[in-house]
């Protein structure tokens, strides 16, 4: 079965066993700066980076990621100007995309899976592709090598839980409340109950994103949970401060998710 | 058989007669979807629910957060459950006549008639209480969300029509109400917005995209993930995730079940051509519905040219559904232009494209200034004015009288155009001069 594993699931299983918390930044792609911010996560103790390929209707999102997808489309980018410059990025931890599923569908799951898997892209998050519609899309993922992470959402009956840890690769994204994304002030009690269901029912590396937006939010949900995502805190610091605050601020959450420093 | 405006093959599958003891049973409201009919495969009617997976032909499906998954299983539940159950429909019936004020009349439009050379009666849903057809669909969705246990109804808003009838339905059954709608729409429409406040709705104006009805429709989907325990996401037309696209059908399908029997008794025979505006496309379902098994009389759904999902659309996901787009090169979304807030969507209902892609309903489309001078013809010779969606409707008969001449025709007169009656003061002001 370990053989099977693609590269996100094989090298977050095995920090896992080795004790380390596991963290993924977002950043979204085209936002100026982003490839910088993408190298400053790099560099700070990311173990891996969702990049945020904009659409016109994103709607998980809150609004700083809006503003920075709206800015990015302000800009004319696009899906393939963004995967041409990810081999320039240079970095050497797995990269993923966040996109939705309209942006696959256009081209097709196959053609996107290959222009993925020829840019180096080894992961894909798709949220508002349920289970129930991901067949297309999972079978071309898995031809190209693209690992699929499903979301799990605090509103699912037990008996759905397993089902979708079962089609997820790479790591389950533990939805960590009821809304879309952004920053609050404290970690919903929502977070560390979901990853609390998962950890039960999946040996899959559980992260939990959406609405944890601190260091110490980040430390309390890895008490439960294998990990982090963590995209509104990264993309406003990107839009206020330029890629080297992304970079601190990487490094700050590294440190307590590690149990390093005042947030323990 | 009608092309379809994308150049899909029009196949006749599925259009053949149904035998007539079945198509008498079809035209009984109560006994159209019985429990059985609506959890197994459909039946060769093109009335029929669709595939288990929410699905018209290739079109429709649940493209939800997972979330909101749970929810629309639940409401899925919920609907095929209330709308088997004679005690809910009952209640529906009896709002619908007692508060709404149903049925909508019939009436034959003898001046513009003879103008255009056709016979044309109009569905009067510019009679209904609120001043169009919404008030079906979320009187039926207000009842809905009351059985459910919800406390809140969230709503999208283009027009404002929907809103208000929103607001409406809410406020008559102590339910809490928050409208989402564009602050285009906000501007354009102010006196709707005035009216959902005054009965009670909060009403929220939505600065992101487009500043539109699909703008509207998103904030509002992000409130349902945010407050999905307790909270109906009341959505206005027939697009969405399944059961939306099914459910709203069933509930507007009331204007072609009327109608299908009011125009028999008027004309004694059943009408050339069916005719209604498209945006989402939620009158037009419903009056389609009425019609779409008799297989001699044509279905056309105008589109605004702005706004033209169907004539210039591709297939695409979004708002919970596969089905006919405006969108760029690689997939996003391209914003709608349109005179009438109403329709102004890239987007519409994975039904309607399924009826276009098979062949069963033509989809044109008509400009802004077209819509114009209809709006201001029906008003002249009729005594009618009518809401500028509606007036699409017409516009096209307009253009495409010398082809259809001595038809007759049944046209959905979805809405009054009382709330369009200041936007129009602008934009005909130097030419008929302002309220001075």
């Amino acid at each position: 079965m370990a053989d099977s594993f693609g590269r996100i699931e094989s090298e977050f299983r095995a920090k896992r066993a080795a004790g380390r918390k596991l963290l993924v930044p977002y950043i979204t792609g085209g936002y100026p700066g982003w490839q910088d911010a993408i190298r400053a996560c790099a560099a700070n103790g990311a173990d891996a980076i969702e990049i945020g390929i904009p659409f016109s209707d994103p709607v998980m999102d809150g609004p700083v990621i809006q503003q920075a997808s709206q800015a990015a489309l302000d800009d004319g980018i696009t899906p393939n100007a963004i995967l041409d410059e990810v081999p320039n990025l240079d970095v050497e931890i797995p990269l993923t995309v966040m996109t939705y599923y309209n942006l696959v569908h256009h081209p097709g799951p196959e053609r996107f899976a290959a222009s993925l898997q020829r840019a180096g892209i080894v992961g894909a998050i798709l949220p508002d592709l349920p289970l129930e519609e991901s067949g297309p899309w999972c079978a071309a993922a898995d031809a190209h090598g693209i690992e699929t992470i499903m979301l799990a959402a605090p509103t699912a009956p037990d008996d759905r839980l397993p089902k979708v840890a079962a089609r997820s690769r790479g790591f389950l994204y533990s939805v960590g409340l009821l809304g879309v994304t952004g920053e609050r002030s404290s970690l919903a009690q929502t977070a560390t109950d979901l990853a609390a269901r998962l950890k039960l029912v999946t040996e899959v590396p559980v992260l939990v994103g959406v609405g944890v937006s601190n260091a110490e939010q980040a430390y309390e949900a890895t008490r439960v949970a294998d990990g982090v995502i963590q995209g509104a805190s990264m993309v406003r610091r990107l839009m206020e401060s330029g890629p080297d605050a992304v970079g601190d601020y990487v490094a700050e959450v590294r440190a307590a998710i590690d149990g390093e420093g005042s947030t323990r | 058989m009608y092309a379809s405006a994308n150049g899909a093959e029009s196949t006749v599958a599925g259009l053949e007669p149904v035998p007539s003891a079945q198509t008498d049973l079809s035209r009984s409201a109560t006994a159209r979807y019985s429990r059985a009919t609506m959890t197994s495969s459909p039946s060769n009617t093109l009335s029929a629910p669709p595939d288990p997976t929410g699905r018209f032909g290739e079109f429709g499906g649940r493209f939800v957060p997972e979330t909101l998954v749970p929810a629309c299983q639940e409401l899925e539940e919920a609907f095929d459950d209330a709308w088997s159950d004679p005690a809910f429909r009952e209640e529906l019936t009896q709002v619908h006549t007692q508060y709404s004020g149903r049925p909508s009349i019939l009436t034959e439009c003898h001046n513009l008639g003879e103008r255009l050379g056709i016979r044309l009666i109009l569905k009067r849903e510019d009679l209904n209480h609120t001043g169009s057809h919404k008030i079906n669909n979320v009187i039926g969705q207000a009842l809905l969300a009351k059985r459910m246990g919800k406390k809140r109804i969230v709503a999208d808003t283009g027009a404002g029509q929907h809103g208000v009838a929103s607001a409406t339905a809410a406020a008559l059954m102590g339910l809490e109400c928050k409208v989402y709608m564009g602050a285009v729409d906000v501007d354009r429409q102010a006196l709707n917005v005035f009216r959902m406040k005054l009965l009670g709705a909060e009403v929220e104006s939505v600065h992101s995209g487009s500043k539109t009805l699909k703008d509207a429709v998103n904030e509002a989907m992000r409130h349902w993930v945010a407050n999905v325990s307790d909270t109906h996401f009341c959505l206005g037309s027939v697009v969405g995730p399944h059961p939306y696209p099914f459910m709203v059908r069933q509930f507007q399908s009331i204007i072609g079940d009327e109608a299908h029997a009011q125009i028999q008794e008027m004309t004694g025979a059943m009408p050339d051509l069916v005719v209604a505006c498209v945006g989402g496309g939620s009158n037009a379902m419903g009056i389609f519905a009425g019609f779409v098994d008799e297989p001699d009389v044509r279905l056309v759904g105008v589109e605004p040219a702005g706004g033209a999902a169907v004539g210039r659309g591709t297939p695409g996901v979004v708002h919970g559904s596969r089905s006919y787009l405006m969108q760029d090169e690689v997939g996003q979304v391209e914003e709608a232009l349109s005179i009438s807030a109403g329709l102004d969507y890239p987007g519409v209902g994975p039904e309607h494209a399924h009826l276009a892609a098979i062949g069963r309903a033509d989809y044109p489309n008509v400009t802004d200034d077209e819509v114009i001078a209809a709006f201001r013809l029906m008003s002249e010779t009729e005594g009618i004015i009518p809401a500028l969606e509606s007036a699409h409707a017409l516009a096209w008969l307009a253009r495409a009288a010398p082809e259809i001449e001595g038809q007759t025709v049944l046209m959905s007169l979805s809405g009054r155009g009382d709330k369009d009656v200041a936007q129009m003061m602008d934009i005909l002001a130097d030419e008929m001069g302002g309220a001075g």
